[in-house]
């Protein structure tokens, strides 16, 4: 008999928020971190909007208590800052005391650094540490290091859905009685690589994020990670923990269609949301609440409305994108929205889809665009579709 | 949870894409860094899929293709992969262009190919596979988490078979900057890899993939029985303690092991594990070795799972992997032993089937 | 300032040598066929390389796919935009 799997923490940091307080604050006064790049060195700050952490990188040593003197990757110290909050929040002061793991994701891992020091490995030795903190899991290990993680630890890497997918690995180790409890989740940090890189795809905006609005005009780039702490049944009543939300189902399905594009009628997102209920045991009417992936883009916002549409036929529960407030965050992506699908099962809140103003011609449905209040949501979906076409979905449920 | 492998496809340094030879015949490295023995890519896919596609990925599909019609099958319920690096030609390329020409002309179709998931979804475009699709990146733990994942995938019965594939390549560039590091390049025979006295390992790459399914047919390779990844244990003992725990997991104890693969290389200091084990929980084991001829890379034991898989249904172990000269009657069990770091620390159990 | 003919030969190479048709040469492609879809079949990921080719080689820059969509239907079509690109500045 599979474990049951429940989150008994969540941490995050964002555009919005250094923590979880703050976080549900900006969410319910319909707060945008969005704004233009005060960290990042780039060409781009004043004409591409952007939504960085509102800390520098020697801030964020100081949140995350280590010296500046060890030079940490803006990933990893957004994901160590995260991830202690989750740890935290979940009561976890021993961590050898069960099997304990981590899982977590990131797209640019590194790049911070390298970017800035790519050129002068040759001529400078003094940057040759950040050859070792270039690759995905090196942010991983220093978190894990952080945190005295041992037991399992490994990073996954599909670009925008990377941190539901570790969601969802972290769900099956546990399922398995592989681990106790698992820290899942990601990180990622703003960096030129991915700002130029999106931007030579033509698909950020230079105005707003505008997610499911006729008029939208592309995505903004975020940096943050957010970290979940999921435990087993019998880990939770070994110590009569208080259980934020049971992880009910997932899906993960591949597009197959094209690199970068979803497909015009939505099939892998449909796929991912369709396996999600079935294994959950549920039916579309049993959901409340729809977190989507909803990044702003033409292409996305049709695809996945489109998907919704042939899922929830007969009404689409409430739905919107908080990527108006927090950005794009790439490989954080999911599970920093799984923090705040959490945040709404446990404040009985749904947050607004900000930007809001004309429906889109195409769908039959409008997302929320007030926050919902003293709401009873039994069941939240959350979306998070990637380059690739990697399309996942969870559902999280009150327990 | 055990999962038999049907079917590999594997490019590499060594002559194993074509034809059902087993190392009968090595490719010598005596310069550089051990590159890929490319096939003829129109033989595989078909000019205007490859003309957009860079050399990783072009070879990952072409593995993926020989695992496939190997395995009899069309296409596989799931793909999973790992992979170090990543598509990192495609990084550096976006990166030089960051740099020279002032965040200005990135070239598109560059950075969409530079994340590290676009091997598995090339894969999956390609066979139109729309099942479960992960990529692990981390460093020697990333096939071993592909595998444990597509294990797991089999044991909740989603579908019948998993295509899982460890695949990173070697750039110039990357080379320069692994040098510094751990790579040291190779001036003598990369087979006479333990006797070279300098520190440093060999640089290599590798694209393989396996059909892994949960029910045995006639003609599998081998079975798949453990695989554990083993993160900064606190001693030798510690290891060794938790390597024979995750054997016992199987149902044996280490004297069931017939053979060890392990993934030496030229650089003595990482070698200290190794020599470790073999002096005390390995003695008396036939011992092998691979890095010589594939090189050293965050997804080789992919390599040595090719290897082991082939010793196994043919119960035939070619010289060139022999690192001892103990035998056995039949070769019934071996445990591939690798580690990065002397913090990344990884083992995969086999049997036969 | 180029000739009409010399910029078709040129935007010819160009978009043999940065897609990689190694197999094509410049008497394969007409001048005047459309490039995506039908013609050279070239699809949306190919317009954005083309895209960075037009700003890097010819200082045209083109902000959304809509607005290439006009330029890039043909080499034709391209190479009048840079004679006119030209001619204004």
């Amino acid at each position: 008999m599979l474990s049951k799997v429940f989150v008994t923490g969540i941490g995050t940091v964002t555009g919005i928020g250094i923590n979880v307080s703050e976080t549900f604050s900006s969410l319910t006064s319909q707060q945008t971190g969005i704004s233009s790049a005060i960290y990042l060195d780039t060409i781009h700050r004043d004409a591409i909007p952007v939504c960085e952490v509102k800390a520098s990188n020697e801030k964020l040593c100081e949140l995350a208590s280590i010296s500046t003197k060890i030079r940490l990757t803006r990933t990893s110290l957004i994901g160590i800052i995260a991830a202690k909050e989750a740890l935290e929040s979940s009561g976890i002061t021993n961590i050898s005391a069960k099997k304990t793991g981590l899982i977590s994701a990131t797209t640019v891992g590194g790049m911070d650094k390298t970017e800035k020091y790519f050129g002068d490995y040759n001529s400078n030795k003094r940057f040759n540490e950040f050859i070792c903190s270039h690759d995905s899991g090196s942010s991983t290990e220093i978190i894990a290091d952080h945190l005295g993680i041992k037991e399992f630890i490994s990073t996954i890497s599909t670009a925008c859905s990377a941190s539901a997918n570790a969601i969802i690995f972290g769900t099956q180790l546990i399922k398995h009685g592989i681990l106790d409890r698992v820290l899942v989740g990601g990180t990622d940090a703003l960096t030129k690589f991915t700002l130029n890189g999106f931007n030579a795809l033509l698909i950020l905006t230079k105005t707003e994020c505008k997610p499911f609005d006729q008029n939208r005009t592309g995505l903004v780039l975020g940096e943050g990670a957010g970290y979940l702490v999921l435990e087993s049944e019998k880990s939770v009543q070994e110590e009569n923990k208080r259980i934020i939300c049971e992880v009910k189902g997932y899906g993960n399905a591949c597009d197959a269609y094209h690199q970068t594009a979803t497909s015009p009628n939505g099939y892998g997102p449909y796929l991912s949301m369709q396996n999600a209920l079935e294994m959950g045991g549920l039916k579309p009417d049993g959901i409340q609440y729809i977190n989507a992936h909803g990044t702003g883009t033409t292409n996305n916002d049709l695809s996945e409305g489109k998907a919704i549409e042939q899922i929830f036929t007969e009404k689409v529960p409430y739905i919107s994108s908080t990527k108006a407030y927090t950005g794009h965050l790439l490989g954080a992506a999911g599970s920093v929205e799984a923090v705040y699908c959490c945040l709404a099962i446990r404040e009985r809140t749904i947050f607004p889809n900000l930007n809001f103003e004309e429906p889109m011609k195409e769908l039959s449905f409008t997302p929320t665009d007030k926050v919902v209040k003293n709401i009873n949501i039994e069941n939240v979906m959350s979306n998070s579709f990637g380059f690739g076409g990697n399309n996942s979905s969870i559902i999280f449920s009150r327990c | 949870m055990e999962a038999f492998i049907k079917g590999i496809g594997i490019v590499s340094p060594q002559n194993t894409t074509e034809g059902i030879k087993f190392l009968s015949e090595v490719v010598e490295y005596n310069s550089g860094y051990m590159s890929c023995v490319e096939p003829v890519y129109s033989n595989y896919i078909s000019p205007v899929i490859s003309r957009k596609l860079s050399r990783i990925l072009k070879l990952s599909i072409v593995a993926s293709k020989v695992c496939l019609s190997n395995s009899s099958i069309e296409t596989p319920d799931a793909i999973i992969t790992g992979t170090g690096l990543g598509c990192i030609q495609n990084t550096e390329d976006v990166l030089n262009s960051i740099l020279e020409n002032n965040e200005s002309f990135i070239v598109p179709t560059s950075f969409i190919h530079s994340t590290h998931n676009t091997i598995s979804s090339q894969i999956a475009i390609y066979l139109k596979c729309h099942g479960q699709n992960l990529t692990f990146s981390h460093r020697t733990f990333s096939f071993e988490s592909a595998v444990l994942y597509g294990m797991i995938y089999l044991a909740d019965k989603y579908g019948e078979n998993v295509l899982v594939g460890g695949v990173d390549e070697m750039t110039p560039t990357l080379f320069d900057i692994g040098s510094k590091l751990i790579f040291k390049s190779i001036s003598k025979s990369n087979l006479n890899m333990l006797n070279e006295k300098n520190k440093g390992a060999y640089a290599g790459e590798g694209m393989a993939f396996f059909t892994l399914s949960s029910n045995y047919s006639e003609g599998d390779y081998a079975k798949i029985k453990v695989v554990e990844t083993i993160y900064n244990p606190d001693s030798v003992n510690s290891l060794k303690l938790k390597i024979e725990k995750a054997i016992n997991s199987a149902g044996l104890s280490i004297g069931d092991i017939d053979a060890v693969m392990l993934g030496i290389t030229g650089n003595s200091e990482s070698n200290r594990y190794y020599q470790e084990l073999i002096n005390s929980l390995l003695k008396n084991k036939i011992l092998l070795y691979y890095k010589h001829l594939c090189g050293e890379y965050f997804t080789s034991s992919s390599f040595a799972l090719w290897c082991c898989a082939n010793i196994l249904k043919r119960q035939f172990i070619p010289s060139i992997l022999r690192l001892n000269k103990n035998e056995n009657n039949s070769i019934t069990n071996i445990l591939i032993y690798n580690q990065f770091n002397n913090k990344n620390h990884s083992i995969m159990l086999l049997g036969k089937c | 300032m180029k000739i009409m003919e010399q910029l078709i030969i040129e935007l010819k190479e160009k978009i043999i040598k940065n897609l990689n048709l190694k197999d094509l040469t410049i008497e394969d492609i007409d001048t005047e066929a459309p490039l995506f879809v039908e013609g050279l079949g070239l699809d949306s990921i190919d317009a954005l390389d083309l895209i960075v080719i037009l700003e890097k080689d010819y200082g045209i820059k083109i902000e959304s796919i809509d607005e290439g969509k006009n330029i890039l239907n043909s080499v034709k079509s391209m190479a009048e935009k840079i004679m006119s690109h030209n001619s204004e500045n």
